[in-house]
């Protein structure tokens, strides 16, 4: 009788999915180059006679690498924020992303391994490793895996990885050009051929995110009452962190690793729908992909005739909004 | 009406990582009454109910519900049966009253199965016990503490549990509010024969609302049974080390204590004192 009858929590799925189309639209017809419409019909066809409909037909690939990392990292964002019960929690800050991007590094700087299906097992090896470690080291001690020692330990985990991928890239002249336009984050050089091994991946990522909503649900109300609720708390985490970090590797894996995405998008989603994480998922999926589709747009159009990548625009638009919620005392805990 | 569990204890000991607070505990929890676990601080009242609730692993003996060990048991299977209330619960900022009982049928629902009609009829029926139907569309956040309470009571019950277990329940109530949480609790366990535990601060209380008292101290029970018999000025010398009269409440005819202190008591119970 009470529950689900909301109507602005299906209008959050309406208004979500019509600006993901909206998106997917100004993606492949905004750029440094501006393509008129039937120019831009013939490249979505495959029939790149003109340069126009040749631009467009690069646009459909890095589109939707855009919506699939996206969606990824907004997913993965809500979920990481559930499991440490922290609205700073985000793939970037628990130093997921930064794990997978050391694991990618080295596997280009002293194995050679080249191949984007090899890339995604880094990447989702380096995003789980560093994950079981950020937990073990936010684990010791009294009280277990608080939220705030668990914060603490992945921020620092972050900085030390990152500051390792310079030291393994350094010497390197070699690989240091295409590693530092990779690791800033971007959607620019998408191909399908790089993109199709990883749907596999995403959907096994997005299954498993979506099946721990109830997970999260029992988890918010705290360890000893999950627990009298008939929640395993180890076994509940363990299923959602595995699902955040295949969606984080995979991610990180085809662009790079891009910040903020998760940070933002869940606090949107729960603005729009509340604290029910069987409909913060989905949104924040819905929300991801848009986010990064128009992040990269505006990576697009603001330097002319250069682009910007999009792992810098999304820190532009993130990071103010990081510091909003720091200072918004609203925002003390989940 | 409600299935009579078995809670028992058998040579239980607890605590917290190296520490043990409770050793060789044995006792078994009167099936469909009232029973409140007393003691002074850290005496090991909330880690014996925390115990019971399989939150915390024994560190040695074992807690039975109809004979099979609660630790070892499938955690789901467990909290169709007994439910749990800890005592300072957090809830997500935000949520609504509806929202958070609804939570309580948690141990009901499968990972993939959709709200039914039954946890539309359970959430309902919680709301109504608690006087909380009014407060359904509210945040929680916006509640007083007694609502607040009531609600947190209402998440439990929509669990539907034969047993309920309850961290003091009225702590951060004042007086009035500590009476209706109390009040509640009885209507639930003589209307539907809920078998409730909880662990109070209030002796005064335990001894008039519960049915069954356990006294704990010393790294075990002190003393358990009905208040009038667990309830003496020499269990409260040897629990609490403080010296006390017993009298009757003259509302409930229970045993009510009544401290004596160093001040302000008249000569001859500083007579009885010293």
């Amino acid at each position: 009788m009470m529950r689900a009858e909301r109507p602005h929590r299906f209008a959050g799925f309406a208004i979500l999915l019509g600006l993901l189309v909206l998106t997917v639209g100004l993606s492949l017809t905004v750029g440094a180059r501006a393509v008129p419409w039937d120019e831009v019909w013939a490249g979505l066809l495959g029939q790149i006679d003109s340069i126009g409909a040749a631009a467009v037909a690069v646009r459909v690939p890095r589109t939707a690498l855009a919506v699939l990392a996206g969606g990824a990292l907004g997913l993965a964002g809500a979920v990481m924020q559930g499991i440490s019960r922290n609205p700073l929690a985000d793939p970037g800050i628990l130093g997921v992303n930064a794990g997978a991007a050391l694991f990618v590094v080295i596997g280009i700087a002293w194995f050679d391994i080249s191949g984007a299906q090899n890339f995604l097992w880094l990447g989702i090896a380096g995003a789980g490793l560093t994950a079981v470690f950020v937990y073990l080291v936010g684990a010791t001690g009294q009280g277990g895996a608080t939220p705030l020692k668990l914060t603490l330990a992945g921020t620092a985990t972050s900085v030390a990885v990152s500051a390792f991928i310079i030291a393994v890239v350094l010497p390197r002249n070699d690989i240091a050009g295409s590693v530092q336009s990779w690791q800033v984050g971007g959607v620019g050089g998408a191909r399908f051929d790089t993109l199709l091994p990883a749907v596999p991946f995403a959907v096994v990522g997005l299954l498993l995110s979506l099946a721990s909503a109830r997970v999260l649900n029992a988890l918010a109300l705290g360890e000893e009452l999950a627990t009298g609720l008939g929640q395993s708390v180890a076994l509940g985490r363990l299923m959602a962190a595995a699902g955040a970090v295949v969606l984080c590797g995979t991610a990180t894996a085809l662009c790079g690793p891009i910040g903020f995405v998760g940070l933002v998008v869940p606090h949107l989603c729960r603005m729009i729908a509340g604290v029910d994480y069987k409909l913060v998922l989905p949104l924040s999926t819905l929300a991801g992909a848009s986010m990064l589709g128009l992040s990269d747009v505006l990576g697009r159009v603001v330097a002319r005739p250069n682009e910007l990548d999009v792992g810098i625009v999304t820190a532009f638009v993130g990071a103010p909004f990081f510091i909003w919620t720091v200072r918004n005392n609203r925002m003390r805990g989940l | 009406m409600t299935q009579h569990h078995r809670l028992e204890t058998r040579e239980l000991s607890a605590g917290y990582e190296k520490r043990v607070i409770l050793e060789d505990v044995s006792l078994t929890i009167p099936a469909g009454k009232i029973t409140a676990i007393v003691g002074g601080n850290a005496s090991g009242k909330s880690t014996l109910l925390r115990t019971l609730a399989r939150i915390l692993q024994p560190k040695a003996g074992n807690v039975l519900l109809d004979g099979n060990s609660v630790h070892h048991m499938p955690s789901r299977k467990l909290a169709q049966v007994m439910g749990l209330l800890p005592q300072s619960p957090i809830a997500p900022e935000g949520i609504t009253v509806a929202d958070l009982v609804g939570r309580g049928r948690h141990p009901h629902q499968g990972v993939f199965s959709r709200w039914s009609r039954e946890d539309d009829r359970a959430v309902f029926r919680a709301l109504e016990a608690t006087g909380t139907e009014e407060l359904a569309e509210r945040d929680l956040d916006t509640l007083s503490g007694g609502q607040r309470q009531r609600v947190w009571i209402a998440m439990a019950l929509a669990q539907e549990t034969d047993l309920l277990l309850l961290d003091e329940p009225t702590t951060f109530l004042d007086v009035a509010h500590q009476i209706e949480v109390l009040d509640l609790l009885v209507d639930l366990n003589t209307a539907q024969g809920t078998t409730i535990v909880m662990v109070l601060h209030d002796l005064n209380l335990a001894a008039r609302y519960a049915d069954h008292l356990i006294a704990v101290g010393g790294g075990g029970i002190r003393a358990e049974g009905a208040p009038q018999q667990v309830l003496t000025e020499e269990l409260v010398q040897t629990v609490f080390g403080l010296s006390c009269r017993i009298v009757t409440d003259p509302v409930s005819h229970t045993p009510v204590m009544v401290p004596i202190g160093r001040h302000k008591a008249v000569e001859k119970h500083k007579d009885a004192a010293a």
